[in-house]
């Protein structure tokens, strides 16, 4: 029943042709679960492009082959990681593809990563100078510092990470009155009263009964899944959910189904079989069924199809978690994230996890949803009971910008950088696909991929763009598939116009003359 | 067209030979390997065309000269008859 509702009309994928806007809201004043315009696509790897990538990948792995016999007879000094002489005669240890990638693909684009950076990672950055003169395997610091290279690679969506303004003044504050250790577990004696009051704010920023804060992002997902489903459950994770979800899903000891990326029918068909055919053996019903979706794909840039999951959860009566790490105050008109973006109820989702990291400028994980959940976990999860509770001035700065989002404070000034980042991607994303670049991902989202595809371009674009101060994340594999390599921007409220249009305008340029 | 043959359109293209081969990664030593390697194959390549084709050149010329001769040595009388009757 989904295909006639959901998909027919919502989704622009690959180069379908664009149905005209008079046309769209027809259709959804029609009574569908979409409110508003579903813009998705994934344009298809062009032949000649996929030709020449692997063409590139050839070349390279003869040479990483060359390369190999140089070192193993000797010619070449080896400075990567072998085994010792006595174990030469045992199962080789780095001869498998991850290290041959490793030594000879990896090493020489190496310097786009890892770059050390020394200021404050706000709408611009300073960063370290590092030259290696001996390609990639040993870098040194020349002392000299880049200063004001435009941020396009870090999590900062809301524009948080400041280092004055209210947020940093409040923080300054607590960390005069409190100290910045707590010197114990939530459960023995780290549970201060800063805790309970950002928990209680965090609740009634989502809408959702109660609420607990954890002290890292990561750990709230692999030690929390743990502690809600166990053997005998079931759980549905999508295709490219993030290593801290398969990790908790893993842990956890529940069988896993996996679901295409954001494929509705996908889903409804392991639901389905799930519920008519049960556990493997023994065809007894599961236990629980546990969807694994996340907000904004980070990799790709789309959203998920928020009212239809909710639709399928309700139909087969199963649970959803639903992980909103980069679309917690990035998406939705008061800034709450993906079920503001849809306009659904928070009640319908199960479990609402999310970080601190990415908007509030802050470190640590929550998790949201009903009381009895809530309590349940506080004496259950791994992570209250053995992890350090987060640090005073964290918990202060995440208490300021949530206040601040929700408009508490008595300015206008959230409400303002959330409709910011709006504009700024629309523009962003329409200026880059005005000038021919593959863009992945949703119309709203602001995590733009750019394709790069081919190896060389990886480690080109990074230093180029670098040349011109404007520091960017590239991404190749494993991250990604191997000839799906991306360059990674994420947009943030505190970019000016210009800086855009800089770095649209550069963009342009590595890929025209980088040499 | 001034655009097409400036140096720096060719400079250009030579870059995004540069990237795609990924000889922008390699080290000198092995630009000079894979250059070196890539201008013998080119090199081989025009040697084998020059060599076909300049046969199959030569023997087509030869033949389209044998026929012309051929048209040159039938009198001119037989032929303007041949046009008359048919």
């Amino acid at each position: 029943w989904l295909n006639s509702a959901g998909s027919s009309f919502c989704s622009v994928v690959g180069d379908a042709e664009h149905i005209p806007d008079h046309r769209i809201n027809h259709i959804i004043h029609n009574g569908g679960l979409y409110k508003r315009p579903f813009n998705e696509a994934f344009e298809e790897t062009p032949m000649l492009v996929a030709v020449l990538t692997y063409v590139g990948y050839g070349v390279l792995t003869l040479f990483g082959y060359l390369r190999d016999f140089m070192r193993q007879w000797k010619i070449e000094k080896c400075q990567n990681a072998t085994e010792r002489e006595e174990q030469k005669d045992f199962v080789p240890l780095y001869q498998d593809f991850e290290n041959f990638y490793n030594r000879n693909l990896y090493m020489r684009i190496r310097d786009s990563w890892n770059r050390p950076i020394c200021s404050v990672p706000g709408a611009k950055v300073d960063m370290m100078e590092r030259v290696s003169h001996d390609y990639n395997w040993t870098f040194t610091y020349t002392g000299r510092v880049i200063k004001d290279i435009i941020n396009m690679g870090s999590y900062n969506y809301l524009g948080f990470a400041q280092k004055t303004g209210p947020c940093q003044e409040a923080a300054a504050k607590v960390l005069s009155q409190y100290g910045a250790g707590v010197c114990s577990t939530r459960q023995e004696m780290g549970n201060l009263d800063k805790h309970e009051e950002l928990e209680k704010l965090v609740a009634r920023f989502l809408g959702v009964e109660s609420a607990m804060a954890y002290g890292m992002g990561f750990a709230t997902n692999s030690m929390n899944i743990p502690a809600l489903v166990g053997k005998g459950c079931l759980i549905l994770s999508d295709e490219l959910n993030h290593a801290s979800l398969v990790l908790g899903a893993r842990l956890s000891g529940a069988t896993i189904r996996i679901f295409k990326h954001n494929n509705m029918q996908s889903l409804e068909k392991l639901l389905k079989d799930a519920i008519v055919h049960g556990q493997p053996r023994t065809r007894r019903p599961w236990k629980k069924i546990l969807i694994l979706v996340e907000g904004i794909y980070s990799m790709e840039g789309s959203i998920v199809r928020l009212p239809e999951v909710i639709a399928l959860k309700k139909k087969y009566k199963s649970y959803l978690y639903l992980d909103e790490a980069h679309s917690i105050g990035a998406l939705g008109p008061s800034g709450r994230g993906v079920v503001d973006y849809f306009g659904l109820n928070p009640e319908d989702v199960d479990v609402m996890m999310g970080t601190f990291t990415k908007s509030f400028g802050a470190a640590g994980g929550y998790i949201g949803g009903k009381k009895e959940l809530i309590d349940y976990l506080r004496t259950y999860s791994h992570s209250a009971a053995y992890a350090t509770s987060m640090s005073p001035p964290v918990v202060e700065q995440i208490i300021t910008s949530v206040k601040c989002i929700m408009g508490e404070d008595g300015t206008t000034i959230g409400r303002a950088r959330v409709q910011q980042l709006a504009e700024n991607t629309r523009y962003f994303r329409r200026r880059l696909k005005e000038m021919g670049f593959i863009i992945y991902g949703n119309e709203d989202s602001p995590v733009v991929p750019l394709m790069l595809y081919m190896p060389a371009k990886i480690g080109a674009f990074g230093r180029e763009m670098l040349k011109r101060n404007i520091g960017v994340v590239v991404v190749g594999f494993p991250a990604t598939p191997i000839i799906e390599s991306r360059a990674r921007f994420c947009l943030s409220a505190a970019h000016t116009k210009e800086m855009l249009d800089t770095v649209s305008l550069s963009s342009c340029l590595p890929s025209a003359h980088a040499c | 067209m001034d655009v097409k043959n400036s140096p720096r359109y060719l400079y250009w293209l030579f870059c995004q030979f540069e990237l795609i081969t990924c000889s922008y990664l390699m080290e000198p030593w092995e630009k000079v390997l894979f250059y070196s390697f890539n201008l013998a194959m080119l090199g081989l390549l025009l040697y084998t065309t020059y060599v076909c084709v300049a046969f199959q050149a030569s023997s087509a010329f030869q033949f389209t000269c044998a026929r012309v001769s051929i048209e040159n040595k039938t009198p001119k009388n037989v032929k303007i008859q041949s046009l008359l009757f048919s």
